[in-house]
Formats: structure tokens, sequence, C-alpha cells
């Protein structure tokens, strides 16, 4: 019975409307240089085929987003990361 | 004269270290060496900046590391990183001489803009600071 109500709870949403705010972290958190070293950051930018998200889902600046890019190519040709895979998280 | 002369010196010296740039490269050697045969070639890759005026700043050895995917049919590499100044001409021959030797398996030569000298700067504080601890 208390599992049902919760289900019930669950339909309707009490707030729909209220969306957070997307932000770029390297402006808020004041980081300039993106390296391509470092895999383990890098990979918070990749889907888990290895591929790079967009702008859209990870809130990042166009600057930043450029940067992002240039630093995965790097860490890809070094094999830092992969071109492909699959189930990388 | 002599004064003249102090002066052009100056002069020369300074075009010199507006042609110095920094650079960082990383280059990948095949599993297949042994420790020693891996610091020579190192060693090698060293004494050929050195030998063309290059200023060698910081190196990590990064050790045997797996590859994220396969490369000439092999799954780990060492890795080795070298920061240095030099003139833009060094970068030519220091990358000839990563193509003519089969002991190198992949290479990359980055010129480090400002924003990438203060967070290589920074993390080599950081090593410095953990080997004292």
């Amino acid at each position: 019975m208390a599992q049902q109500q919760s289900e019930i709870r669950y339909l309707t949403p009490p707030s729909v409307d209220v969306k957070k705010k997307k932000y770029c972290r390297f402006k808020k958190n004041g980081i300039k240089y993106i390296d391509y070293k470092d895999p383990e950051f890098l990979k918070k930018f990749l889907n888990e085929q290895g591929k790079i998200l967009p702008r859209r889902i990870t809130g990042t600046s166009l600057k930043f987003q450029r940067r992002i890019a240039q630093a995965v190519k790097r860490a890809r040709h070094l094999a830092l990361l992969p071109f492909v895979t699959d189930m990388m998280k | 004269m002599t004064n003249f002369a102090s002066a052009f010196e100056k002069l020369l010296i300074n075009l010199i270290n507006e042609s110095m740039n920094q650079y960082e490269t990383v280059f990948i050697l095949t599993p297949v060496l042994s420790d020693v045969q891996m610091k020579e070639a190192v060693e090698k890759f060293k004494g050929i900046l050195t030998a063309e005026g290059a200023e060698i700043i910081n190196e990590e050895n990064w050790g045997l590391k797996k590859l994220a995917y396969p490369i000439e049919k092999k799954s780990t590499g060492f890795y080795q990183l070298i920061e240095f100044n030099a003139a833009p001409e060094v970068i030519k021959k220091l990358e000839l001489n990563y193509r003519r030797d089969e002991r190198v398996i992949r290479y990359i030569t980055i010129k480090m803009d400002k924003y990438a000298a203060e967070y290589a700067a920074k993390r080599r504080n950081v090593k410095s600071a953990k080997k004292e601890d």
C-alpha cells in the first residue's frame, strides 16, 4: 500500500518548469588550460563510446569546447584515450 | 666602438631569446626494450635537444603504460615527457629523428602558450612537493 502511494507521487512531479541553468565549468572555476595528458579528466566530456559530448549537454562555452576537442584528439593520438570503444564508463 | 659592438651583441641575444619558444614533447617507446635500453633512447633524444641548443626544463618518465588501443600490434609502451625551450628550427630535427628511430612508436610535440606554461609550472610544483613528502 505504501509502495503504491509513492508511485502515485512519482507520476505527478511537483515542479516541471524548474530547469537548472547550465554553465561552463571552465569559466566558473577559472580553468584556463585543458591538459591532454590527463585522460581521467577528459573522460568527463566523452560518452561511453568515447565520442566527444556536445556542448548542449555539458554546457561548456564554445571557446572551451574547442579546447576540449583539441585535447581529446591529442590524447587519442597518444593512445591515452581510445578512438572507438564500448562501455568505457 | 666597443660600446657599439656590445650593443649589437645584446641586440643579437635579444633576437635569439625572442625566437625561443617553450615546447613539450611526449613520445612512446616500444615495450620490447629493457629498462637500460629505454633510458638510453631517452638520453639520445635529450642529447639531440641539448646539442641543438635547447634548454631542458623538465622531464617525466611515466614508465610502462597500457595503450588505449594497439599500436604496431603492441598494447603497452614507455611514455616519456620532456619540456624544453628551443628555437623553432629544432623541432624539425627532433621530429625527423623520431621518425627515423624504430623504437619510437608515437610522438607529439606541442608549443606551449602562457596558460600551458602556467599549468606545467603548477604540475611541476605539485610533483616536487609530493617527492618531499
